[in-house]
């Protein structure tokens, strides 16, 4: 009797573990099914290399977005990298552990607002700000670079905080016993030792940037054109999609999908990067 | 404890010199817990002073207080005064990274920094100012041969420090700080992890050394005081007990407790 209840309940974890899995395969052969026949049928080449998106006239050529995701989260992993190692720096190699027990959750809080306020804030203050004082319509990749920036720290910071934190403190010492400042040790012992984990905070973080939709909508300009400087609007793979998707039928709706599959094609490049970046420190870094 | 007049002579040619380390009524607490009372102890040029007692008797506390490394803990405070060559070294004219450079350590737990041996030695180095290639070399070999490591590792010197041996990687922790060429060498219970051939390899080079260094040893080990010091430093509950020629401590102690610690009634 016992045993059977036992093996019931087994079945039934069993199946509700498998419920996610079998979402993610779903999604998976499902966006892959409506978008590649697409891209095939426009030619791999003429789909991620041409600048001509006309959906009326049948051409679906994306290159504009793939080159607007690129430079938003370059500009947004610029800034979340210097903010967020800085931050995580000092964190864990300058301050008592007390204080890091109350700041690193405050800054994690930051992940749990949501984009679209990220977005209206960047509306009201940052867009009116880039167009008095840098010119252009203000809707920038600049703007969206600060606010993706802003909204990737939580990651980067606190993944590269237990990085650093996980290199054992002896380490520090030895280090500083050779004659080391605090800042020669954290330069040269603390960080080469976390290297791993700071890289894959950085790859996390970079894939959080490039899927991030709402906030870059907002304050992105979503023009579909190459963008020439760091004032230029632009449109990213994710806004293409958003925008679009809602009257979109046919061979339009199909290139939407398609881009949806260059999208998952980068993302799941980016974690597996970083997936295997964090395991090689696991089997290699302390024997 | 014991008055200064009453501290043995220092090695024959020694005396008439300022001592190497001058300890001079030193205190050492953690927060509200007192470990050092009243330190009066001198270190002389070129001699190894061995310093026994039991578990919490404040010896790593005193050694660690030699190169300043108790100043990591923001709970440390102190009184009294540490001289080396008459110079305070909690004095503000002293520069803490260079004064570690000259009080070299070595701790109970060998770590080896996670890259190749070579690299372990050659950081001390460079951190020192030390930029040419050749001298790096020369001084990564000099000192482990030194810290008798060479031999075995030779032909490896690119390999992780990690792959050693705990005596291995003892030695090369001892070799690393040697290339520093520092005046003053301080153990904690080196070899309290390590298997006899390893121990009596750290104690072979430590007698190579004595000429050169002077050297500080704490141990929990009795036999290896005896061994390998000249004089010995008897500590308990914090206080100096009594310091007097290794010999002399052991056959003849002045103080009822030292011989009781060191024939092994207590600690």
């Amino acid at each position: 009797m016992k045993i059977s209840q036992d093996r019931v309940i087994g079945w039934v974890l069993l199946a509700v573990a498998f419920s996610a899995l079998s979402s993610l395969a779903l999604i998976t052969t499902f966006i892959f099914k409506e978008g590649v026949p697409i891209i095939l049928k426009q030619g791999v080449g003429n789909f991620l290399f041409s600048n001509d998106w006309y959906p009326g006239e049948g051409k679906f050529g994306i290159l504009a977005m793939i080159v607007g995701s690129l430079f938003v989260t370059l500009g947004a992993m610029f800034i979340g990298a210097i903010f967020g190692f800085g931050c995580a720096i000092v964190l864990t190699q300058f301050c008592p552990r007390r204080l890091v027990s109350i700041i690193k959750p405050a800054i994690e809080l930051l992940a749990g607002i949501p984009s679209v306020v990220y977005g209206s804030i960047g509306v009201v203050i940052l867009v009116p700000f880039i167009r008095d004082y840098l010119g252009g319509p203000g809707l920038s990749v600049l703007a969206a670079s600060i606010v993706l920036g802003i909204m990737v720290l939580p990651t980067v910071t606190s993944i590269s905080v237990d990085a650093l934190q996980a290199v054992p403190r002896a380490y520090r010492e030895g280090s500083i016993a050779l004659g080391a400042t605090q800042w020669q040790t954290t330069w040269m012992v603390v960080l080469k030792a976390a290297r791993s984990g700071l890289v894959a905070a950085f790859i996390l973080g970079m894939g959080r940037a490039v899927g991030e939709t709402m906030a870059v909508i907002m304050v992105a300009g979503n023009t579909l054109e190459i963008p020439l400087g760091l004032t230029s609007p632009v449109r990213t793979l994710t806004s293409n999609i958003a925008l679009e998707m809602g009257y979109a039928s046919g061979a339009h709706r199909q290139a939407l999908f398609a881009t949806g599959v260059v999208l998952f094609v980068i993302i799941m490049v980016l974690n597996t990067i970083a997936l295997a970046v964090s395991h090689s420190k696991a089997a290699g870094g302390r024997r | 404890m014991s008055e200064p007049q009453l501290q043995s002579d220092p090695p024959a040619g020694q005396q008439g010199l300022l001592p190497k380390i001058a300890i001079r009524n030193f205190s050492a607490r953690f927060g509200q817990s007192q470990v050092l009372t009243g330190i009066n102890l001198e270190v002389h040029a070129c001699e190894r002073l061995a310093i026994i007692g039991p578990a919490s008797s404040g010896k790593t506390t005193l050694l660690r207080s030699l190169n300043r490394l108790n100043d990591l803990n923001a709970t440390f405070a102190h009184d009294g005064e540490i001289l080396l060559d008459g110079q305070d070294i909690y004095g503000d004219s002293m520069d803490v990274p260079t004064l570690r450079r000259r009080v070299g350590m070595v701790y109970a737990v060998p770590i080896p920094l996670p890259w190749s041996i070579y690299d372990n030695i050659a950081y001390g180095l460079r951190l020192a100012g030390i930029k040419g290639r050749s001298e790096i070399s020369v001084r990564v070999e000099s000192s482990l041969r030194n810290a008798v490591l060479w031999d075995e590792i030779k032909d490896r010197l690119r390999m992780p420090a990690m792959n050693l041996s705990g005596g291995q990687q003892q030695r090369l922790c001892m070799a690393r700080v040697l290339a520093l060429e520092p005046e003053v060498l301080v153990l904690d219970e080196p070899c309290s992890g390590l298997d006899p051939i390893s121990t009596a390899k750290i104690e072979q080079a430590l007698a190579e050394l004595k000429d050169r260094y002077s050297v500080v040893l704490v141990t929990n080990n009795t036999k290896q005081a005896a061994r390998a010091s000249d004089r010995t430093a008897f500590f308990l509950m914090g206080e100096l007990v009594e310091v007097g020629l290794t010999g002399q401590v052991f056959t003849a102690p002045r103080h009822e407790r030292t011989g009781q610690y060191i024939t092994g009634h207590f600690g």
